[in-house]
Protein backbone atom coordinates (compact mmCIF):
# COMPACT_ATOMS: atom_id res chain seq x y z
CA UNK A 1 0.00 0.00 0.00
CA UNK A 2 1.47 3.33 -0.92
CA UNK A 3 2.08 5.79 1.97
CA UNK A 4 -0.58 8.56 1.74
CA UNK A 5 -0.83 12.02 2.41
CA UNK A 6 -2.13 12.56 5.79
CA UNK A 7 -1.45 16.74 5.84
CA UNK A 8 -3.84 17.74 3.34
CA UNK A 9 -7.53 16.89 2.38
CA UNK A 10 -7.47 14.39 -0.02
CA UNK A 11 -11.52 14.33 -0.35
CA UNK A 12 -14.11 17.27 -0.87
CA UNK A 13 -17.28 16.39 1.34
CA UNK A 14 -18.62 15.08 -2.00
CA UNK A 15 -16.42 12.81 -2.91
CA UNK A 16 -14.27 14.50 -5.84
CA UNK A 17 -10.61 13.60 -5.26
CA UNK A 18 -7.95 16.54 -4.78
CA UNK A 19 -5.33 15.70 -6.60
CA UNK A 20 -1.76 16.25 -4.94
CA UNK A 21 1.33 14.40 -5.01
CA UNK A 22 1.78 11.20 -3.51
CA UNK A 23 -2.01 10.78 -3.86
CA UNK A 24 -2.10 8.92 -7.18
CA UNK A 25 0.12 6.73 -9.67
CA UNK A 26 0.56 8.14 -12.84
CA UNK A 27 1.42 4.68 -14.14
CA UNK A 28 -1.74 3.26 -13.50
CA UNK A 29 -4.01 6.32 -14.44
CA UNK A 30 -2.04 5.96 -17.77
CA UNK A 31 -3.19 2.11 -18.02
CA UNK A 32 -6.54 2.89 -17.62
CA UNK A 33 -6.69 5.86 -20.65
CA UNK A 34 -4.75 3.49 -22.91
CA UNK A 35 -7.49 2.44 -25.23
CA UNK A 36 -9.45 5.60 -25.20
CA UNK A 37 -7.81 8.19 -27.71
CA UNK A 38 -8.52 11.05 -25.87
CA UNK A 39 -7.92 14.17 -27.29
CA UNK A 40 -7.53 17.38 -25.25
CA UNK A 41 -7.70 20.61 -26.23
CA UNK A 42 -6.17 23.56 -23.79
CA UNK A 43 -7.29 27.25 -24.79
CA UNK A 44 -5.54 30.49 -23.84
CA UNK A 45 -5.36 33.99 -24.74
CA UNK A 46 -2.47 36.45 -25.67
CA UNK A 47 -3.29 39.69 -26.53
CA UNK A 48 -1.04 42.74 -26.30
CA UNK A 49 1.90 42.38 -23.88
CA UNK A 50 0.86 39.06 -23.02
CA UNK A 51 2.29 38.11 -26.79
CA UNK A 52 6.09 37.75 -24.59
CA UNK A 53 4.55 34.22 -22.42
CA UNK A 54 3.47 32.55 -25.76
CA UNK A 55 6.75 31.03 -26.59
CA UNK A 56 7.57 30.15 -22.82
CA UNK A 57 4.05 28.40 -22.24
CA UNK A 58 3.86 26.44 -25.35
CA UNK A 59 7.04 25.31 -25.64
CA UNK A 60 6.76 23.56 -22.02
CA UNK A 61 2.95 23.22 -22.14
CA UNK A 62 3.77 20.61 -25.35
CA UNK A 63 6.55 18.94 -23.41
CA UNK A 64 4.40 18.94 -20.04
CA UNK A 65 0.59 18.87 -20.51
CA UNK A 66 -1.15 15.31 -21.24
CA UNK A 67 2.53 14.48 -22.48
CA UNK A 68 1.85 11.57 -24.83
CA UNK A 69 -1.85 12.21 -25.37
CA UNK A 70 -3.09 14.08 -28.02
CA UNK A 71 -3.36 17.75 -27.31
CA UNK A 72 -5.12 20.79 -29.36
CA UNK A 73 -3.85 24.06 -28.29
CA UNK A 74 -6.53 27.14 -29.44
CA UNK A 75 -4.11 29.98 -29.07
CA UNK A 76 -6.22 33.11 -29.65
CA UNK A 77 -4.08 36.05 -30.32
CA UNK A 78 -4.27 39.48 -31.46
CA UNK A 79 -0.82 39.09 -32.75
CA UNK A 80 -0.79 36.35 -35.07
CA UNK A 81 2.17 37.28 -36.86
CA UNK A 82 4.51 37.09 -33.89
CA UNK A 83 3.97 33.53 -33.27
CA UNK A 84 7.57 31.75 -34.02
CA UNK A 85 5.59 28.12 -34.48
CA UNK A 86 7.81 26.10 -32.52
CA UNK A 87 8.16 22.47 -32.93
CA UNK A 88 5.50 20.47 -31.54
CA UNK A 89 5.77 16.55 -30.25
CA UNK A 90 4.15 14.82 -32.76
CA UNK A 91 0.71 14.26 -31.05
CA UNK A 92 0.40 18.06 -30.50
CA UNK A 93 -0.72 20.37 -32.89
CA UNK A 94 -0.94 24.13 -32.26
CA UNK A 95 -3.87 26.45 -33.99
CA UNK A 96 -3.69 30.34 -34.02
CA UNK A 97 -6.71 31.81 -33.75
CA UNK A 98 -6.75 35.70 -34.35
CA UNK A 99 -8.78 38.06 -32.04
CA UNK A 100 -9.47 41.84 -31.53
CA UNK A 101 -7.93 43.66 -29.20
CA UNK A 102 -10.18 45.20 -26.67
CA UNK A 103 -9.33 48.72 -24.70
CA UNK A 104 -9.80 47.17 -20.98
CA UNK A 105 -7.67 43.88 -20.07
CA UNK A 106 -10.87 43.28 -17.82
CA UNK A 107 -12.71 43.21 -20.94
CA UNK A 108 -10.24 40.97 -22.71
CA UNK A 109 -10.56 38.74 -19.44
CA UNK A 110 -13.96 38.64 -19.17
CA UNK A 111 -14.56 38.01 -23.12
CA UNK A 112 -12.89 35.04 -23.03
CA UNK A 113 -15.87 32.70 -21.50
CA UNK A 114 -18.07 34.22 -24.40
CA UNK A 115 -15.01 33.03 -26.74
CA UNK A 116 -14.62 29.98 -25.05
CA UNK A 117 -18.66 28.68 -25.14
CA UNK A 118 -18.76 30.25 -29.15
CA UNK A 119 -15.70 28.17 -29.94
CA UNK A 120 -16.87 25.15 -28.21
CA UNK A 121 -20.75 25.27 -30.03
CA UNK A 122 -18.63 25.71 -33.50
CA UNK A 123 -15.35 23.60 -33.37
CA UNK A 124 -14.15 22.27 -30.30
CA UNK A 125 -16.79 19.73 -29.70
CA UNK A 126 -15.99 18.19 -32.65
CA UNK A 127 -12.23 17.76 -32.22
CA UNK A 128 -11.64 17.48 -28.33
CA UNK A 129 -13.62 15.55 -25.43
CA UNK A 130 -12.52 17.73 -23.35
CA UNK A 131 -11.12 20.96 -22.81
CA UNK A 132 -9.04 23.41 -20.42
CA UNK A 133 -8.78 27.00 -20.33
CA UNK A 134 -5.29 27.75 -18.93
CA UNK A 135 -3.72 31.77 -18.52
CA UNK A 136 -0.66 32.47 -20.98
CA UNK A 137 1.20 33.89 -18.20
CA UNK A 138 2.12 30.22 -17.45
CA UNK A 139 5.37 27.87 -17.55
CA UNK A 140 4.95 24.33 -16.80
CA UNK A 141 7.49 22.40 -14.96
CA UNK A 142 6.81 19.06 -14.17
CA UNK A 143 4.40 16.87 -15.72
CA UNK A 144 0.64 17.26 -15.85
CA UNK A 145 -1.63 13.83 -16.18
CA UNK A 146 -4.55 12.66 -17.02
CA UNK A 147 -4.81 12.55 -13.19
CA UNK A 148 -6.40 16.09 -14.19
CA UNK A 149 -8.93 14.48 -16.28
CA UNK A 150 -12.81 14.88 -15.19
CA UNK A 151 -16.14 16.12 -16.14
CA UNK A 152 -15.95 19.26 -14.44
CA UNK A 153 -12.00 20.25 -13.06
CA UNK A 154 -11.77 23.03 -10.81
CA UNK A 155 -8.15 24.16 -9.71
CA UNK A 156 -7.79 25.13 -5.60
CA UNK A 157 -6.46 28.39 -5.51
CA UNK A 158 -3.16 28.74 -4.02
CA UNK A 159 -3.79 31.88 -1.81
CA UNK A 160 -6.27 29.95 -0.19
CA UNK A 161 -2.91 28.46 1.40
CA UNK A 162 -1.56 31.18 2.58
CA UNK A 163 -2.24 33.55 5.32
CA UNK A 164 -3.66 36.49 3.88
CA UNK A 165 -6.30 34.48 1.82
CA UNK A 166 -8.74 37.30 2.85
CA UNK A 167 -7.01 39.23 -0.20
CA UNK A 168 -8.73 36.57 -2.95
CA UNK A 169 -11.93 36.09 -1.62
CA UNK A 170 -15.97 35.99 -2.91
CA UNK A 171 -17.78 37.86 -4.74
CA UNK A 172 -20.48 39.25 -1.32
CA UNK A 173 -22.26 42.33 -3.05
CA UNK A 174 -25.32 40.82 -3.41
CA UNK A 175 -26.11 43.26 -6.58
CA UNK A 176 -23.26 41.03 -8.78
CA UNK A 177 -24.74 38.09 -10.40
CA UNK A 178 -21.26 36.52 -8.87
CA UNK A 179 -22.03 37.23 -5.06
CA UNK A 180 -21.76 34.05 -2.51
CA UNK A 181 -24.15 34.51 0.67
CA UNK A 182 -22.51 34.97 3.63
CA UNK A 183 -21.54 31.49 5.13
CA UNK A 184 -21.43 29.61 1.87
CA UNK A 185 -19.03 28.50 -0.64
CA UNK A 186 -16.26 25.58 -0.10
CA UNK A 187 -13.06 25.96 -1.63
CA UNK A 188 -11.76 29.29 -3.60
CA UNK A 189 -11.09 28.46 -7.01
CA UNK A 190 -8.56 29.79 -9.73
CA UNK A 191 -9.99 30.86 -13.22
CA UNK A 192 -5.87 30.48 -14.40
CA UNK A 193 -6.49 26.36 -15.08
CA UNK A 194 -10.14 24.97 -14.80
CA UNK A 195 -11.95 22.77 -17.62
CA UNK A 196 -14.22 19.19 -17.94
CA UNK A 197 -15.79 17.79 -20.65
CA UNK A 198 -16.79 19.74 -23.37
CA UNK A 199 -20.39 20.01 -22.65
CA UNK A 200 -19.40 20.75 -18.98
CA UNK A 201 -16.86 23.68 -19.79
CA UNK A 202 -19.60 25.03 -22.57
CA UNK A 203 -22.66 24.95 -19.57
CA UNK A 204 -19.98 26.78 -17.39
CA UNK A 205 -18.57 29.35 -19.61
CA UNK A 206 -22.61 29.89 -20.65
CA UNK A 207 -23.26 30.87 -17.28
CA UNK A 208 -20.21 32.77 -16.52
CA UNK A 209 -20.79 35.29 -18.89
CA UNK A 210 -24.36 35.66 -18.79
CA UNK A 211 -23.52 36.73 -15.00
CA UNK A 212 -20.58 38.60 -16.68
CA UNK A 213 -23.16 40.54 -19.11
CA UNK A 214 -25.82 41.22 -16.43
CA UNK A 215 -23.20 42.69 -13.97
CA UNK A 216 -22.10 45.22 -17.06
CA UNK A 217 -26.00 45.80 -17.46
CA UNK A 218 -26.12 46.47 -13.93
CA UNK A 219 -23.24 49.21 -13.74
CA UNK A 220 -20.85 46.24 -12.28
CA UNK A 221 -17.61 44.67 -11.93
CA UNK A 222 -17.06 41.27 -9.54
CA UNK A 223 -14.33 41.90 -7.32
CA UNK A 224 -12.02 38.95 -9.41
CA UNK A 225 -14.20 39.49 -12.39
CA UNK A 226 -14.23 36.17 -14.71
CA UNK A 227 -12.91 34.14 -10.94
CA UNK A 228 -15.32 35.27 -8.67
CA UNK A 229 -18.16 34.09 -11.60
CA UNK A 230 -16.43 30.69 -11.73
CA UNK A 231 -16.53 30.77 -8.08
CA UNK A 232 -20.20 31.25 -8.35
CA UNK A 233 -20.90 28.40 -10.97
CA UNK A 234 -19.14 25.45 -9.23
CA UNK A 235 -20.63 26.61 -6.07
CA UNK A 236 -23.80 25.21 -7.16
CA UNK A 237 -22.00 22.75 -9.72
CA UNK A 238 -19.43 21.28 -7.81
CA UNK A 239 -16.23 20.11 -9.49
CA UNK A 240 -15.37 16.27 -9.62
CA UNK A 241 -11.77 16.42 -9.66
CA UNK A 242 -9.78 19.45 -7.87
CA UNK A 243 -6.07 19.96 -8.73
CA UNK A 244 -4.48 21.16 -5.67
CA UNK A 245 -2.70 24.59 -5.81
CA UNK A 246 0.45 22.43 -7.25
CA UNK A 247 -1.42 22.49 -10.79
CA UNK A 248 -1.36 26.60 -10.82
CA UNK A 249 0.82 28.41 -8.14
CA UNK A 250 1.09 32.24 -8.29
CA UNK A 251 4.99 32.69 -7.99
CA UNK A 252 4.12 36.18 -6.06
CA UNK A 253 3.52 33.80 -2.57
CA UNK A 254 6.03 31.86 -0.86
CA UNK A 255 4.57 28.19 -0.37
CA UNK A 256 4.52 26.45 2.64
CA UNK A 257 5.60 22.57 3.51
CA UNK A 258 2.55 21.04 2.28
CA UNK A 259 3.28 21.88 -1.33
CA UNK A 260 5.25 19.67 -2.48
CA UNK A 261 5.56 19.80 -6.51
CA UNK A 262 4.99 23.52 -8.24
CA UNK A 263 3.61 21.99 -11.82
CA UNK A 264 2.27 25.06 -13.09
CA UNK A 265 3.25 28.31 -11.90
CA UNK A 266 3.02 32.32 -12.94
CA UNK A 267 5.46 34.24 -14.80
CA UNK A 268 6.20 37.39 -13.80
CA UNK A 269 4.62 40.10 -16.09
CA UNK A 270 6.95 43.12 -17.38
CA UNK A 271 3.78 45.52 -17.33
CA UNK B 1 -30.89 36.15 -2.29
CA UNK B 2 -29.44 33.88 -4.91
CA UNK B 3 -31.50 31.64 -6.14
CA UNK B 4 -30.88 27.79 -5.98
CA UNK B 5 -30.18 26.01 -9.18
CA UNK B 6 -32.15 22.39 -9.02
CA UNK B 7 -31.43 21.06 -12.08
CA UNK B 8 -28.02 18.97 -12.45
CA UNK B 9 -26.45 17.77 -15.70
CA UNK B 10 -26.69 13.92 -14.68
CA UNK B 11 -25.64 12.75 -18.38
CA UNK B 12 -22.64 14.43 -19.79
CA UNK B 13 -21.97 13.07 -23.12
CA UNK B 14 -19.38 13.73 -25.36
CA UNK B 15 -20.98 15.68 -28.18
CA UNK B 16 -20.70 14.76 -31.87
CA UNK B 17 -16.68 13.94 -32.29
CA UNK B 18 -17.07 10.56 -30.81
CA UNK B 19 -20.76 9.94 -31.31
CA UNK B 20 -20.34 9.69 -35.07
CA UNK B 21 -20.14 6.35 -35.68
CA UNK B 22 -17.69 5.55 -33.38
CA UNK B 23 -17.33 2.56 -31.48
CA UNK B 24 -15.57 4.00 -28.52
CA UNK B 25 -18.43 6.28 -27.42
CA UNK B 26 -17.45 7.62 -24.53
CA UNK B 27 -20.59 7.79 -22.50
CA UNK B 28 -19.74 9.33 -19.37
CA UNK B 29 -22.65 9.64 -16.86
CA UNK B 30 -21.65 11.11 -13.77
CA UNK B 31 -23.59 13.43 -11.07
CA UNK B 32 -22.28 17.03 -11.84
CA UNK B 33 -22.67 17.95 -8.50
CA UNK B 34 -25.97 21.03 -7.94
CA UNK B 35 -26.22 21.66 -3.77
CA UNK B 36 -28.97 23.53 -2.89
CA UNK B 37 -27.81 25.10 -0.33
CA UNK B 38 -24.05 24.52 1.67
CA UNK B 39 -23.88 26.26 4.81
CA UNK B 40 -20.71 26.54 6.95
CA UNK B 41 -21.11 28.05 10.49
CA UNK B 42 -18.08 29.76 11.05
CA UNK B 43 -15.39 29.07 8.35
CA UNK B 44 -15.95 30.84 4.66
CA UNK B 45 -14.41 27.74 3.44
CA UNK B 46 -13.91 24.30 4.08
CA UNK B 47 -11.14 23.55 6.45
CA UNK B 48 -8.24 21.65 4.48
CA UNK B 49 -6.85 19.06 7.00
CA UNK B 50 -8.02 15.95 6.16
CA UNK B 51 -11.06 14.45 8.78
CA UNK B 52 -9.34 11.14 8.85
CA UNK B 53 -6.00 10.38 8.91
CA UNK B 54 -5.55 7.20 10.12
CA UNK B 55 -6.95 5.52 6.89
CA UNK B 56 -6.58 5.99 3.36
CA UNK B 57 -9.20 7.30 1.58
CA UNK B 58 -8.47 8.06 -2.04
CA UNK B 59 -6.60 5.00 -4.09
CA UNK B 60 -4.17 5.37 -6.10
CA UNK B 61 -5.91 5.74 -9.21
CA UNK B 62 -8.05 8.69 -7.60
CA UNK B 63 -11.22 6.82 -6.67
CA UNK B 64 -12.58 8.02 -3.52
CA UNK B 65 -12.76 5.10 -0.25
CA UNK B 66 -15.57 5.84 1.63
CA UNK B 67 -15.38 6.15 5.35
CA UNK B 68 -17.23 8.00 7.82
CA UNK B 69 -15.74 11.36 8.06
CA UNK B 70 -14.93 11.80 4.20
CA UNK B 71 -18.41 13.22 3.52
CA UNK B 72 -21.54 15.16 3.51
CA UNK B 73 -24.33 13.15 3.19
CA UNK B 74 -26.32 16.11 2.84
CA UNK B 75 -24.05 17.79 0.21
CA UNK B 76 -24.59 14.25 -1.66
CA UNK B 77 -28.25 14.09 -0.79
CA UNK B 78 -28.99 17.74 -2.47
CA UNK B 79 -27.56 16.28 -5.61
CA UNK B 80 -29.15 13.21 -6.12
CA UNK B 81 -32.29 13.21 -4.77
CA UNK B 82 -33.43 15.61 -7.42
CA UNK B 83 -32.25 12.92 -10.23
CA UNK B 84 -35.12 10.65 -9.38
CA UNK B 85 -33.03 7.71 -8.80
CA UNK B 86 -34.43 4.01 -8.73
CA UNK B 87 -32.33 2.02 -7.04
CA UNK B 88 -32.30 -1.77 -7.58
CA UNK B 89 -31.10 -4.44 -5.04
CA UNK B 90 -30.20 -8.09 -5.82
CA UNK B 91 -30.26 -10.87 -2.94
CA UNK B 92 -30.01 -14.67 -3.22
CA UNK B 93 -32.18 -16.52 -0.70
CA UNK B 94 -31.65 -19.96 -1.59
CA UNK B 95 -31.93 -23.19 0.55
CA UNK B 96 -32.00 -22.35 4.28
CA UNK B 97 -31.25 -18.71 3.61
CA UNK B 98 -34.72 -17.33 3.26
CA UNK B 99 -34.71 -17.25 7.37
CA UNK B 100 -32.19 -14.08 6.33
CA UNK B 101 -34.80 -12.48 4.45
CA UNK B 102 -37.42 -10.42 6.36
CA UNK B 103 -34.21 -9.12 8.62
CA UNK B 104 -32.14 -8.26 5.80
CA UNK B 105 -35.43 -5.99 4.30
CA UNK B 106 -36.55 -4.37 7.39
CA UNK B 107 -33.30 -3.24 8.36
CA UNK B 108 -32.56 -1.98 4.46
CA UNK B 109 -36.13 -0.29 5.53
CA UNK B 110 -35.14 1.80 7.91
CA UNK B 111 -31.19 2.60 6.40
CA UNK B 112 -30.55 1.89 3.23
CA UNK B 113 -31.15 4.59 0.53
CA UNK B 114 -33.67 6.36 2.59
CA UNK B 115 -35.74 8.48 0.88
CA UNK B 116 -35.02 7.36 -2.51
CA UNK B 117 -37.00 4.46 -5.09
CA UNK B 118 -35.86 1.19 -4.19
CA UNK B 119 -36.33 -2.42 -5.59
CA UNK B 120 -35.60 -5.43 -4.11
CA UNK B 121 -34.78 -8.38 -6.12
CA UNK B 122 -35.04 -11.79 -4.04
CA UNK B 123 -33.21 -14.61 -5.86
CA UNK B 124 -35.14 -17.85 -4.16
CA UNK B 125 -35.56 -21.07 -4.92
CA UNK B 126 -38.91 -21.58 -2.37
CA UNK B 127 -40.97 -18.48 -2.96
CA UNK B 128 -43.52 -19.91 -1.27
CA UNK B 129 -41.84 -19.11 2.08
CA UNK B 130 -40.84 -15.65 1.14
CA UNK B 131 -42.08 -13.28 4.11
CA UNK B 132 -44.33 -9.93 3.73
CA UNK B 133 -43.07 -7.12 4.47
CA UNK B 134 -44.19 -3.50 5.09
CA UNK B 135 -42.08 -1.55 2.83
CA UNK B 136 -41.96 2.55 2.52
CA UNK B 137 -43.66 4.28 -0.47
CA UNK B 138 -40.98 4.05 -3.21
CA UNK B 139 -40.16 0.62 -2.34
CA UNK B 140 -40.97 -2.46 -4.04
CA UNK B 141 -40.18 -6.09 -3.19
CA UNK B 142 -39.77 -8.53 -6.25
CA UNK B 143 -39.45 -11.99 -6.26
CA UNK B 144 -36.82 -13.76 -8.72
CA UNK B 145 -37.53 -17.46 -9.32
CA UNK B 146 -34.56 -19.61 -9.98
CA UNK B 147 -33.65 -23.06 -9.87
CA UNK B 148 -32.88 -25.25 -6.73
CA UNK B 149 -29.20 -25.66 -6.83
CA UNK B 150 -27.32 -28.96 -5.06
CA UNK B 151 -24.43 -27.45 -3.11
CA UNK B 152 -24.01 -23.86 -1.90
CA UNK B 153 -20.84 -23.55 -4.00
CA UNK B 154 -22.91 -24.09 -6.73
CA UNK B 155 -25.56 -21.66 -5.78
CA UNK B 156 -22.64 -18.66 -5.23
CA UNK B 157 -20.91 -19.92 -8.55
CA UNK B 158 -24.83 -19.41 -10.49
CA UNK B 159 -24.97 -15.66 -8.91
CA UNK B 160 -23.10 -13.59 -11.75
CA UNK B 161 -25.15 -15.65 -14.31
CA UNK B 162 -28.33 -14.86 -12.77
CA UNK B 163 -27.84 -11.13 -12.18
CA UNK B 164 -26.31 -10.47 -15.49
CA UNK B 165 -29.93 -12.46 -17.20
CA UNK B 166 -31.59 -10.43 -14.74
CA UNK B 167 -30.62 -7.11 -15.64
CA UNK B 168 -31.02 -8.00 -19.26
CA UNK B 169 -34.57 -9.18 -18.65
CA UNK B 170 -35.54 -6.65 -16.12
CA UNK B 171 -33.73 -4.55 -13.67
CA UNK B 172 -32.10 -2.22 -16.61
CA UNK B 173 -35.59 -0.89 -17.59
CA UNK B 174 -36.16 -0.41 -13.72
CA UNK B 175 -33.18 1.10 -11.95
CA UNK B 176 -30.27 2.95 -12.82
CA UNK B 177 -27.97 1.67 -10.04
CA UNK B 178 -27.32 -1.63 -9.11
CA UNK B 179 -26.30 -3.18 -5.57
CA UNK B 180 -25.57 -7.08 -5.19
CA UNK B 181 -25.24 -7.88 -1.50
CA UNK B 182 -25.68 -11.39 0.41
CA UNK B 183 -28.96 -11.95 2.10
CA UNK B 184 -27.74 -13.55 5.69
CA UNK B 185 -26.70 -9.82 6.70
CA UNK B 186 -28.64 -6.95 8.34
CA UNK B 187 -28.28 -2.55 7.73
CA UNK B 188 -27.35 -1.34 11.21
CA UNK B 189 -26.66 2.31 10.22
CA UNK B 190 -26.77 4.81 7.14
CA UNK B 191 -26.39 3.67 3.73
CA UNK B 192 -26.83 6.43 1.23
CA UNK B 193 -25.53 7.85 -2.25
CA UNK B 194 -22.12 8.48 -1.20
CA UNK B 195 -21.83 4.50 -2.25
CA UNK B 196 -23.06 5.18 -5.56
CA UNK B 197 -20.77 4.79 -8.50
CA UNK B 198 -20.41 3.59 -11.96
CA UNK B 199 -18.63 0.37 -10.79
CA UNK B 200 -18.38 -0.04 -6.71
CA UNK B 201 -16.43 -2.97 -4.56
CA UNK B 202 -16.11 -3.23 -1.03
CA UNK B 203 -12.98 -4.03 1.07
CA UNK B 204 -13.42 -7.13 2.83
CA UNK B 205 -13.04 -6.40 6.64
CA UNK B 206 -10.88 -9.15 6.97
CA UNK B 207 -8.30 -8.00 4.95
CA UNK B 208 -8.13 -4.30 4.71
CA UNK B 209 -4.98 -3.50 7.16
CA UNK B 210 -2.89 -6.88 6.38
CA UNK B 211 -0.44 -6.88 3.41
CA UNK B 212 -0.76 -7.67 -0.10
CA UNK B 213 1.02 -10.87 -0.01
CA UNK B 214 -1.78 -12.15 2.75
CA UNK B 215 -4.96 -11.82 0.42
CA UNK B 216 -6.48 -14.72 -0.30
CA UNK B 217 -6.36 -14.47 -4.10
CA UNK B 218 -6.38 -17.55 -6.39
CA UNK B 219 -2.62 -18.70 -6.64
CA UNK B 220 -2.94 -21.41 -8.92
CA UNK B 221 -2.00 -19.92 -12.44
CA UNK B 222 -4.65 -22.89 -13.81
CA UNK B 223 -7.34 -20.38 -12.72
CA UNK B 224 -9.14 -17.64 -14.71
CA UNK B 225 -8.92 -15.80 -11.43
CA UNK B 226 -5.16 -16.14 -10.71
CA UNK B 227 -3.60 -13.10 -9.64
CA UNK B 228 0.14 -13.64 -8.78
CA UNK B 229 2.04 -12.59 -5.97
CA UNK B 230 3.27 -9.19 -6.08
CA UNK B 231 -0.06 -7.39 -7.60
CA UNK B 232 -3.30 -6.67 -6.14
CA UNK B 233 -4.69 -3.40 -4.95
CA UNK B 234 -7.20 -4.38 -2.53
CA UNK B 235 -8.73 -7.30 -1.41
CA UNK B 236 -12.82 -6.92 -2.45
CA UNK B 237 -15.50 -8.80 -0.32
CA UNK B 238 -18.01 -10.87 -3.09
CA UNK B 239 -21.04 -9.62 0.00
CA UNK B 240 -21.20 -6.08 -1.55
CA UNK B 241 -20.46 -5.23 -4.93
CA UNK B 242 -22.45 -2.71 -7.26
CA UNK B 243 -22.86 0.24 -9.53
CA UNK B 244 -24.73 1.81 -12.95
CA UNK B 245 -26.86 -1.33 -13.97
CA UNK B 246 -24.97 -1.10 -17.20
CA UNK B 247 -21.45 -1.63 -15.86
CA UNK B 248 -22.90 -4.48 -13.31
CA UNK B 249 -24.57 -6.04 -16.14
CA UNK B 250 -20.65 -5.60 -17.87
CA UNK B 251 -18.21 -7.50 -15.31
CA UNK B 252 -21.22 -9.68 -14.18
CA UNK B 253 -21.03 -11.36 -17.70
CA UNK B 254 -17.22 -10.79 -17.57
CA UNK B 255 -16.73 -13.02 -13.97
CA UNK B 256 -19.44 -15.43 -15.72
CA UNK B 257 -16.80 -16.35 -18.53
CA UNK B 258 -14.30 -16.36 -16.40
CA UNK B 259 -16.00 -19.12 -13.71
CA UNK B 260 -16.68 -21.37 -16.73
CA UNK B 261 -13.71 -21.00 -18.09
CA UNK B 262 -12.43 -22.88 -14.59
CA UNK B 263 -15.45 -25.23 -14.87
CA UNK B 264 -14.46 -26.35 -18.56
CA UNK B 265 -10.75 -26.39 -17.08
CA UNK B 266 -11.89 -28.45 -13.72
CA UNK B 267 -10.73 -26.04 -11.11
CA UNK B 268 -12.91 -24.16 -8.75
CA UNK B 269 -11.33 -20.73 -7.56
CA UNK B 270 -10.63 -20.76 -4.32
CA UNK B 271 -13.38 -18.34 -2.45
CA UNK B 272 -15.42 -18.77 -5.91
CA UNK B 273 -16.77 -15.98 -7.40
CA UNK B 274 -15.20 -13.70 -4.95
CA UNK B 275 -11.96 -14.65 -6.32
CA UNK B 276 -13.50 -13.82 -10.24
CA UNK B 277 -14.07 -10.33 -8.78
CA UNK B 278 -11.01 -9.88 -7.39
CA UNK B 279 -9.30 -10.51 -10.36
CA UNK B 280 -11.71 -8.51 -12.37
CA UNK B 281 -11.50 -5.42 -10.45
CA UNK B 282 -7.61 -5.54 -10.23
CA UNK B 283 -7.80 -5.21 -13.99
CA UNK B 284 -10.69 -2.74 -14.24
CA UNK B 285 -10.31 -0.85 -11.21
CA UNK B 286 -13.66 0.34 -9.53
CA UNK B 287 -14.48 3.54 -10.14
CA UNK B 288 -15.51 3.93 -6.02
CA UNK B 289 -14.68 2.17 -3.24
CA UNK B 290 -16.72 1.47 0.09
CA UNK B 291 -14.35 1.29 3.36
CA UNK B 292 -15.42 -2.18 5.48
CA UNK B 293 -18.04 -0.25 7.75
CA UNK B 294 -20.21 -1.26 4.41
CA UNK B 295 -19.23 -5.26 4.36
CA UNK B 296 -18.61 -6.01 8.13
CA UNK B 297 -18.57 -9.12 9.72
CA UNK B 298 -19.64 -9.13 13.54
CA UNK B 299 -17.69 -12.12 14.59
CA UNK B 300 -14.54 -9.85 13.86
CA UNK B 301 -13.57 -7.14 17.37
CA UNK B 302 -14.06 -3.29 15.85
CA UNK B 303 -11.01 -1.30 15.21
CA UNK B 304 -10.73 2.41 16.16
CA UNK B 305 -10.81 2.65 12.11
CA UNK B 306 -14.01 1.09 11.71
CA UNK B 307 -16.07 4.15 13.79
CA UNK B 308 -19.31 2.56 12.22
CA UNK B 309 -21.03 -0.36 11.06
CA UNK B 310 -23.33 0.19 8.06
CA UNK B 311 -23.87 -3.13 7.00
CA UNK B 312 -22.72 -6.96 8.29
CA UNK B 313 -23.23 -10.39 8.67
CA UNK B 314 -26.01 -11.69 10.97
CA UNK B 315 -24.71 -14.47 13.62
CA UNK B 316 -25.24 -18.31 12.47
CA UNK B 317 -24.27 -21.23 12.25
CA UNK B 318 -22.95 -22.22 9.24
CA UNK B 319 -23.04 -26.05 9.58
CA UNK B 320 -26.73 -25.61 10.11
CA UNK B 321 -26.93 -23.68 6.81
CA UNK B 322 -25.03 -24.75 4.27
CA UNK B 323 -25.66 -28.54 4.53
Amino acid sequence: MLSWRRDVLVLTPWLAPIVWEGTFSRGILNAQYMQKNLVTGVVTFAVRKHVQFIEGFIRSANKYFLAGYRVNFYLFTDNPEKISHPQMAPENHLFVIPVHNHSRWQDVSTSHMDIINTYIHSQFQYEVDCLYSIDIDVQLLAHIGVEIIDTLVGTLSSWQFTTHHENKAYETRPESQAAIPKGEGDFYYTSSFYGGSVSEVYKLTRDCFKGIMEDRENGIEARWHDESHLNKYVLYHKPMRLPSPEYYWDAELSSPPIIQAKRMCSVHKDS
Amino acid sequence: MVEARSCPSFYSFLISRKVVGSLVCLVVVTAVICSIKLQYTEEKLIQLFPQRQDVLTVTPWLAPIVWEGTFNPEILDSAYRPLNLSIGVTAFAVGKYTRFVRRFVQSAEEHFMRGYRVNYYIFTDSPETMPSVQLQPGRRFVLVPIKKYSSWQEISMRRMEAINKHIAEVSHREVEYLFCLDIDMVFHNPWGPETLGDTVAAIHPGYFSVPRNQFPYERRSSSAAYIPAGQGDFYYGGAVFGGLVKKVFEFTKTCHMTILTDKANGIMAVWQEESHLNRHFLSHKPSKVLSPEYIWDDRKPQPPEIRLIRFSTVDKNYREIRD
